[in-house]
């Protein structure tokens, strides 16, 4: 094992302590975590798990920014990569990229998917009414993917809006099939 | 010897349970299709549980069972016809047996649930043809306590025929029971014994004289030769009594005199079924005390087993392999444990497999509670419908089949209730009185797939969409396609019944079947075209299913094949393809030409170099579309464990799901029914452009 | 030691007979069928055959005609276990060429003593 590595699954069992923490203290906890050069953050209560970053099986025909599938102890899982949703143009697949496994809700069952980014940073309590609107500046990131702005430690954090980003309608795959009568 | 009857009671209740299943089946075909067969095979049921139930002193069901075998010998015979009537009360007793078994499993007062149907049946009986039934009175005749007792020498003639021997009778032994009853002697007549070249060893050419002297009754004697009573001559005669009465001289031969006895037996019949229990006085209360343990059991088929006896061995031959590596270990015996070890772990995957697949079991389980309830439903609601079952060998995993059954039966309630018109109705639209209702079952890729079809009245989809704006589930003037309207109908609290039915009730129900299939992972659709029918299709994922697979390598991607699939591969440099119409690339099997694949470019998989011709076609076919695939190189075969794409994703057409390979690696299960659906449409909208 | 064939395709009671053989001493092989019962005997020498009537795929007389025409069990005691007690349902064993019956619903006492009187 390198040490690269190590330190990778340290820092995350260090998130994951903190995770631990956070939950014992009220309001509302967040992970933030840093994709391209800046830092998003998502309710703690949808992070399932940190994991170092592995090759997926590519999924034939998906958007670049599916990954492909993992396999999460006998499930399968997919994987979206951040940053290309984002469409920030410089990334790579290092010792620190990281995958966080988030909670989602698709047609009424819980759903995985793993998001692909940079390195995870911290965990922190912030009360709900601290979260700005997010400004309409023409950002490269699809607003829908963003629901507010807030501010930790003195610099910006975006919240991110899961329901839209890891919403599978929104995924773009040519040959999906998917229900909609059953919706 | 005193042996612990209820040590088998666990083994009689799951036989007769299966008994009752096999014989309610065949009952329902009895009537559309009543040969021999079908009745030998209900009355062997029958007769089955009766034998059991006695002996296992369960007297209730011995007695019922009896009348019940009664009638079936009669329809066996020919003596009954087979009517709805007959099969109705069949139909009936069988229900009836199943709560008495399980009232007597679980330890409880067995009741009197089944007196009137026996009553029924023994008028009906009484009524009928000729009876030629046979008596459950015991063979044992209890006239034992007459006055016979006094006489106490006995003279006997036997006179046995030459084949004796042969029926496995050998004389000396009855003479040796008959010494049990006094003092014997015996005088052989030897007068027809033939000169010793012509003598057969294996025939009986004696015959003997007997007198015995003991006191015993004529009927212990007679019993002594009751095997062999129409294989000899035999004369019982009372020498002496103490009464000085000499009975007159009785020729047992012929047995019309016991017939008449029996008959007359017959009509007493229920009392005497109670003398029939031969333990009845040993524990009487043991039964009710004592509840016997249950616990669920599967059947599994015997290869199942096998195949898990083989890869314990196999990891046994592993195991001992290791620990022989272990014991004086040394660097350079490393390759040596690294290959055990693989071995090691590629055994304990595939045992788990297996142990996985002993929990698969054909759809018939769930299917075959159908047929009653569809013919009890249409007689209830008088309507003639004709349940045709297809696929019932489809397997499934036994959780998911627990948790279908009861969705399937609303659909099937519905269908008949809604679906499937009145007679009358279906004369008036020109159809045949008799409506058909279809369920069939098969495998699709990584999905079971259960369709629901009846040739009903359809639905329309206006209705729906009005009662849908009624309800405030959708806002006026919205456009919708027809599929989507239609599923309207599963949506909480829909109902388009206009009468509503004690069957199927207020439409409350269909969000529920939605729901649990759902909660299965799976999706119901509904297609139905007014006047003609609606079909139901329920698309289930294998979560625990198992493949057989081929592994195949396209670009960098492994990429598993149904192994049923596979027709035949052939190297692309022997293939001889050709293009035809819109530049499609084709493939000459035979005198067909089938479409090519090429799945790098199909699947947009990165090319890796030097790949060109040095390929393969893989011959493969789905739902009876053959389609050849171009892929790069054939690898091993395994079972795999079919996992859904759609638990965190979604379906993707031509990717049935995925699998987790030896190094836990993800690779993709292929659909060849929607590659080659994929591969149709692109040409269609090719031509079309 | 005695070798016996219990044939019977209902489970339960082919377990009855065997166990209760087994409990006197006797060494007994079951079969669900004819089929399965003609099977065995072939490659066995049993001493005493024990079968029911009724059964699928062959039934307790057709199984008595067939072994009485391999030469091992010409002789060899062969008891039907039998709930018919009719008279014509004993002809047709006897005529098959079966040794004796033994009349369901039986104890295993009436088991042993019958089985007893055959092998002597």
């Amino acid at each position: 094992m390198t040490n690269e590595m190590m330190k990778v699954i340290e820092q995350q069992e260090q998130a994951i302590d903190y995770v631990e923490e956070a939950q014992e203290e009220n309001g509302s906890q967040f992970l933030s975590f840093v994709v391209g050069d800046e830092e998003f953050s998502v309710s703690i209560l949808k992070v399932q798990e940190i994991r170092a970053w592995e090759n997926p099986t590519s999924l034939p025909n998906s958007p670049g920014y599916i990954k492909g599938v993992l396999n999460l102890r006998g499930t399968i899982v997919p994987v979206m990569d951040l940053r290309m949703r984002f469409r920030f143009k410089h990334f790579e697949y290092d010792a620190t990229t990281v995958i966080i496994l988030l909670k989602n809700n698709y047609n009424g069952k819980d759903c995985l998917m793993g998001c692909v980014v940079d390195g995870v940073s911290d965990v922190f309590s912030i009360s709900e009414s601290a979260i700005r609107e997010v400004p309409d500046y023409g950002s490269a990131i699809d607003s829908r993917f963003t629901s507010g702005i807030m501010t930790v430690n003195n610099h910006a954090v975006t919240l991110l809006n899961l329901e839209n980003l890891l919403n599978l309608d929104l995924i773009k795959h040519p040959y999906a099939g998917g229900n909609v009568s059953n919706g | 010897m005193d042996i612990d009857l209820s040590q088998f009671y666990q083994v009689f209740f799951e036989e007769s349970f299966e008994g009752l299943d096999t014989m309610e089946h065949e009952l329902l075909h009895l009537e559309e299709d009543s040969d021999r067969e079908n009745i030998n095979t209900i009355f062997r049921a029958a007769h089955s549980i009766k034998g059991g139930s006695a002996t296992f002193n369960f007297k209730e069901v011995a007695e019922f069972t009896h009348v019940m075998e009664t009638l079936l010998d009669e329809m066996r015979e020919g003596k009954r016809p087979v009517e709805k009537e007959t099969v109705d009360l069949l139909l009936r007793s069988v229900d009836c047996l199943r709560g008495m078994l399980n009232r007597i499993q679980d330890g409880e007062e067995v009741g009197d649930s089944h007196i009137d149907l026996v009553n029924y049946f023994n008028e009906l009986l009484s009524n009928g043809s000729s009876s030629g039934s046979d008596s459950p009175a015991t063979e044992v005749d209890d006239s034992s306590a007459d006055s016979e007792g006094e006489i106490t020498r006995w003279s006997i003639h036997f006179e046995p025929e030459a084949y004796i021997l042969e029926t496995g009778n050998e004389p000396v032994r009855m003479f040796r029971e008959l010494k049990g009853y006094g003092e014997l002697t015996a005088k052989a007549n030897l007068d027809k014994v033939p000169d010793f070249d012509e003598l057969k060893p294996e025939s009986c050419f004696m015959s003997w004289d007997l007198e015995l002297d003991g006191e015993v009754d004529e009927d212990a004697i007679k019993e002594t030769f009751e095997w062999v009573e129409d294989d000899c001559k035999l004369e019982i005669k009372p020498l002496s009594s103490a009464g000085g009465k000499a009975k007159a001289a009785k020729v047992v031969s012929a047995n019309a005199d016991e017939t008449t006895e029996e008959n007359e037996e017959e009509e007493v019949q229920t009392s005497n079924v109670k003398n029939m229990v031969p333990v009845a006085s040993e524990k009487p209360a043991a039964k009710a005390a004592q509840k016997p343990a249950s616990t669920a059991s599967i059947r599994v088929g015997i290869d199942k087993v096998d195949t898990l006896i083989d890869l314990v061995g196999e990891l046994v031959i592993t195991q001992s392999m290791l620990s022989e590596v272990g014991e004086n270990f040394d660097i350079s015996k490393l390759n040596l444990l690294l290959s055990g070890l693989g071995e090691l772990e590629q055994k304990t995957r595939e045992l788990q497999e297996s142990v996985m697949r002993i929990r698969m079991l054909p759809i018939g389980f769930v299917f075959n509670r159908l047929p009653r309830m569809v013919r009890d439903l249409s007689t209830q609601l008088s309507k003639k419908v004709n349940l045709e079952i297809k696929g019932e060998s489809t397997e499934l995993d036994k959780t998911v089949m627990e948790q279908i059954g009861d969705p399937l039966t609303h659909l099937v309630r519905n269908a008949l209730d809604h679906g499937i018109e009145s007679v009358d109705r279906r004369i008036e639209a020109g159809k045949s009185e008799t409506g058909t209702l279809i369920l069939n079952a098969f495998h699709q890729g990584g999905n079971i797939v259960i369709e629901i079809s009846d040739d009903g009245a359809g639905i329309n989809p206006d209705i729906i969409y009005r009662k849908a704006v009624e309800k405030g589930l959708i806002p006026d003037g919205i456009e919708m396609p027809r599929e989507q309207i239609l599923s309207l109908i599963m949506e909480p609290g829909f109902s388009t019944a206009e009468v509503v039915s004690d069957v199927s009730g207020r439409g409350v129900g269909m969000d529920v079947v939605k729901r649990n299939i759902n909660n299965l992972g799976g999706n119901v659709e509904i297609s139905s075209e007014l006047g003609k029918g609606t079909t139901f299709t329920i698309r289930l994922p294998l979560t625990l299913a198992i493949l057989d697979g081929q592994l195949i390598k396209v670009g960098d991607e492994t990429f598993v094949l149904p192994l049923v699939s596979i027709i035949e591969s052939v190297p692309l440099s022997m293939a001889e393809t050709s293009r035809i119409a819109g530049d499609m690339p084709v493939y000459k099997l035979h005198e067909d030409y089938i479409p090519i694949i090429d799945l790098q470019e199909e699947f947009e998989i990165r090319k890796n170099l030097g790949a060109s011709n040095d390929g393969l076609l893989a011959i493969v076919e789905g739902e009876n579309r053959k389609i050849a695939l171009r892929i790069d190189e054939l690898l091993g075969q395994q079972q795999v464990v079919i996992k859904s794409l759609e638990s965190h994703y979604k379906s993707i057409q031509g990717v049935s799901g995925a699998t987790i390979l030896g190094d836990g690696r993800v690779s993709l299960i292929l659909d060849i029914v929607g590659l080659s659906k994929r591969a149709s449409d692109r040409t269609h909208k090719k031509l079309v452009a | 030691m005695t070798k016996i064939l219990a044939v019977d395709d209902s489970a339960s009671m082919r377990q009855m007979v065997s166990f209760t053989l087994k409990s006197a001493g006797f060494d007994v092989t079951e079969a669900a069928d004819g089929v399965e019962a003609l099977r065995a005997a072939k490659t066995n020498a049993f001493d005493v055959v024990i079968s029911d009537v009724n059964m699928p795929n062959m039934d307790g007389l057709s199984l008595v005609r067939e072994l009485r025409t391999l030469s091992n069990y010409r002789f060899v005691p062969i008891l039907m276990l039998t709930t018919e007690s009719s008279n014509d349902k004993k002809q047709a064993g006897r005529s098959a060429g079966a040794t004796g019956w033994i009349v369901k619903p039986f104890n295993p006492d009436q088991l042993l003593s019958t089985v007893r009187k055959v092998i002597g």
